[in-house]
């Protein structure tokens, strides 16, 4: 047994250093745990100051003597490489072990041991947690917002068939593969349309007709989220070639087109879309709400997606167009068949960014009145036999719109690896 | 040949000048069934509406037009505050993503993946609704800091009063002119001589030397008011003195500043990493310290990656502060193209002016920063 030096922790005295380092990291914790969760301060006796810093104070001593190198045991090697390689990072990954002591409990506890979610009344709600109970009474309205209850199969379907339809792209027969694009970008657009317009809106073949006033909820985000997606890429597509013509009066007009949409924010669009675009009708003119919803976002959206655009059509080499220009190709074939098709390749995180963005804006059209998720939220928390419910409710909605944007956001990333080619 | 080139315009053209031919008569038609009149002589009229928190000398007398002016301040109040914030935050954050630190690192990038995925406006509702709700009333609020309280009306920090404000803001800008030559006079010297000051330490000292002297000398003095609980009714309470920060803006604030952080971090990060390996060790086989790397070759390299996004991401900050309507900060939506627009009924007036100022602030900080890019951009000979 070597001399014991008690700055320098060094590998001939392992068994002590360690053990004395689990004991000051253990009382560390043990100080912050019984501090925060039973308001018992075991270390009172010493001044204020310096008793509130005491549990930093003892891990970081612990992690000092477990800062061993090549200690000969994997583990802890592992974890000195990541958590603990100086002082002061193990005053930093200590605090976020503190952090996490403190945050998780609580949350767990009012997320799931506390909550309540048996009944249906407000009175079912004993537990000092979550009340879920509100979550699943409101459940349907905030799905579907004033739909009628017993229609609601008529949006469910609708969905159900687009999905479908969305799906179908992929067993396409490699014979009609050419098509792809003219399918997603023309025939399930206006299939989509005809269904939203007959089967959710109805009116027609002896369903009720159900007013736009009255769709809501997340189906509404959905609805406005998928028109605005596929409206918003062609005149973003259309812009950006614009804005990189030779002809000075198209350049020009598309740039300021671009620069005008993109200077403003869209909540001022959506105010110009509810008050000021009815007066620049004709009189007696009436466009329905939603639709100039939708018109305002996707030329809003447009205008971000031609920026995009413009960037994968700036990163190609000049090589490109003398060679389909070699080739006698004109200018609609030149983009189509060869600058398109790489360009987009190119820029499909920035688009997918841009559409994420779409779907993170469309709580924004409460403005005109028309109420998805948040909407609904906002409306069910001021009923009056629900009050002081407001947390569940925006948890729930915040849950929801981070799976959607979060999946969202990964399969942008999977479709760029798989689109990666190298240069 | 030419009419190839011709014709679009031409078409082009034409279509613009329908749109806005159509849109202009019908405009006219209905204002005129409607006998509004198109000006804007209505912002010299009494705007007769009280607005809950402005920086400048409002009230219900005064007109449109400073009403106007009250909320441009607001918008422009929460946005510098955002702005700011966020840039902290993010540095902090997109540097601790990259940190070798397991624990560091996985923190960062669930703070990022948490807060980018939530639509902004459901963070600001979530903010105001339900976290700040759950604050004490003021008589129940306890002491923060020794200073300060947090209540469910907002937060109450004590004020400064100033005396002879205006020697110590002279002094400020006196101090600032003589860094700046100072800072000339070392670079000059560097290049000529090889003489390395210690720049920044001597910049600071006289940043905080100078306008202290004038608290000996100038007559400057300051003092602080504290809040004070004071009873207005049997059950209302209400703080005197200091300065109350209304909720709206602390949410607001709160919720602009987390969410646009998430991206400049991310902005930083590809910025950090998209400076080559070589780069570091060409630096520090010169000798250079690891501090003399960071300053003068990795951040000077970093920054010109890391500024163009983050300039868009200011640029949303300011777009994005016009949510407060939606909880009732009154900024510039709310006062004007709210309840300015709905006292007067003109629409077209008060959309322009409201868009045609977003307009303004976007395109003048987009120059600003263009310029300022080009500043730093690599000179190549």
């Amino acid at each position: 047994m070597s001399k014991i030096n008690l700055l320098k922790p060094n590998r001939e005295n392992i068994n002590l250093f360690l053990a004395l380092g689990v004991l000051f990291f253990s009382l560390g914790i043990i100080d912050f745990y019984l501090n925060n969760f039973y308001e018992k301060n075991i270390t009172g006796f010493l001044p204020g100051f310096i008793s509130f810093f005491t549990p930093l104070i003892f891990g970081m001593i612990g992690l000092h003597f477990i800062r061993i190198e090549f200690s000969g045991i994997k583990k802890l090697d592992e974890l000195n490489k990541n958590i603990n390689t100086s002082n002061f990072n193990a005053a930093l990954s200590f605090c976020i072990i503190l952090l996490l002591i403190f945050s998780i409990p609580p949350l767990l506890n009012w997320f799931i041991f506390d909550a309540n979610i048996a009944g249906d009344t407000k009175e079912a709600c004993t537990g000092g947690g979550a009340c879920w109970v509100y979550i699943k009474v409101w459940f349907n309205r905030f799905m579907y917002g004033m739909y009628p209850n017993a229609e609601q199969w008529r949006v469910n379907a609708t969905f159900i068939i687009v999905l479908v339809l969305m799906g179908l792209g992929y067993f396409f027969p490699l014979r009609f593969k050419k098509y792809l694009t003219l399918y997603y970008v023309i025939f399930l657009p206006i299939i989509s349309f005809l269904l939203i317009y007959y089967l959710i809106s109805g009116g027609e073949f002896g369903l009720e007709w159900v007013e736009t006033g009255a769709w809501g909820g997340l189906s509404l985000t959905f609805i406005v989220s998928f028109f605005s997606l596929i409206f918003c890429f062609p005149i973003g597509m259309m812009l950006a070639l614009g804005r990189r013509s030779d002809l000075p009066v198209v350049k020009y007009s598309s740039l300021t087109f671009i620069e005008f949409w993109r200077g403003v924010p869209l909540i001022t669009v959506l105010f110009m879309s509810a008050v000021m675009f009815p007066m620049f009708l004709p009189d007696g003119t009436y466009v329905d709400k939603l639709i100039r919803v939708i018109a305002a976002i996707v030329l809003f959206e447009a205008a971000y997606t031609a920026e995009v655009i413009r960037g994968g059509l700036q990163a190609l080499p000049r090589g490109q167009y003398d060679a389909a220009k070699s080739l006698g190709m004109g200018y609609w074939r030149l983009h189509l068949l060869v600058i398109l098709p790489q360009a987009l390749k190119l820029v499909i995180p920035g688009i997918a960014n841009t559409f994420l963005a779409l779907v993170k804006d469309t709580p924004l059209i409460f403005v005109v009145g028309l109420l998805e998720l948040a909407g609904m939220l906002g409306l069910a928390k001021t009923n009056p036999k629900w009050l002081g419910f407001s947390m569940e409710g925006y948890v729930f909605a915040g849950i929801i719109f981070w799976i959607i944007c979060y999946s969202m956001s990964k399969y942008s990333y999977n479709l760029e690896l798989k689109y990666k080619t190298d240069r | 040949m030419k009419l190839k080139k011709i014709l679009p315009q031409f078409l082009t053209l034409l279509f613009i000048v329908l749109i806005f031919g159509f849109f202009t008569m019908n405009a006219q038609e209905n204002m005129d069934t409607r006998g509004i009149e198109f000006g804007f002589g209505f912002l010299k009229q009494e705007a007769s509406f009280d607005i809950q928190f402005s920086l400048i000398d409002y009230d219900g007398s005064k007109s449109y037009a400073r009403a106007y002016l009250v909320g441009l301040l607001n918008t422009l109040l929460v946005s510098a505050i955002g702005i700011v914030l966020c840039t902290i935050l993010g540095v902090v954050i997109g540097v601790a993503r990259l940190s070798p630190n397991y624990l560091i690192n996985r923190t960062a990038s669930f703070y990022i993946e948490f807060f980018r995925n939530i639509p902004l406006l459901l963070q600001i509702f979530f903010w105001y609704f339900a976290a700040l709700r759950a604050l004490p009333m003021p008589e129940d609020a306890s002491l923060l800091l020794g200073t300060s309280y947090m209540t469910i009306k907002g937060l109450y920090t004590p004020a400064p009063i100033w005396n002879n404000f205006d020697v110590f803001l002279i002094s400020l800008i006196i101090s600032l002119v003589i860094i700046f030559f100072f800072n000339r006079y070392a670079k000059r010297k560097q290049e000529e001589a090889g003489i390395q000051y210690p720049k920044f330490l001597i910049s600071l000292g006289i940043f905080i030397i100078i306008p202290a002297l004038t608290f000996v000398f100038g007559g400057v003095d300051l003092q602080w008011s504290f809040p004070e609980l004071k009873q207005l009714a049997k059950t209302s309470f209400t703080y005197e003195g200091g300065v109350g920060i209304p909720p709206e803006l602390i949410a607001l604030t709160l919720a602009l500043t987390l969410y646009t952080a998430t991206f400049i971090a991310e902005n930083v990060r590809a910025g950090i990493q998209g400076i080559g390996k070589g780069q570091k060790e060409a630096a520090a086989s010169i000798g250079l310290t690891p501090g003399q790397v960071l300053k003068l070759v990795i951040m000077p390299q970093a920054l010109r990656i890391i500024i163009p996004p983050t300039t868009n991401q200011y640029l949303n900050l300011t777009k994005n502060s016009s949510l407060a309507a939606a909880i009732a900060y009154p900024d510039l939506v709310l006062v004007f193209a709210g309840t300015a627009m709905m006292q007067t009924g003109r629409a077209i007036e008060i959309v322009a002016i409201t868009m045609a100022t977003y307009l303004t602030i976007s395109l003048s900080i987009s120059v600003f920063m263009n310029w300022y890019n080009k500043s730093i951009a690599i000179k190549e000979k």
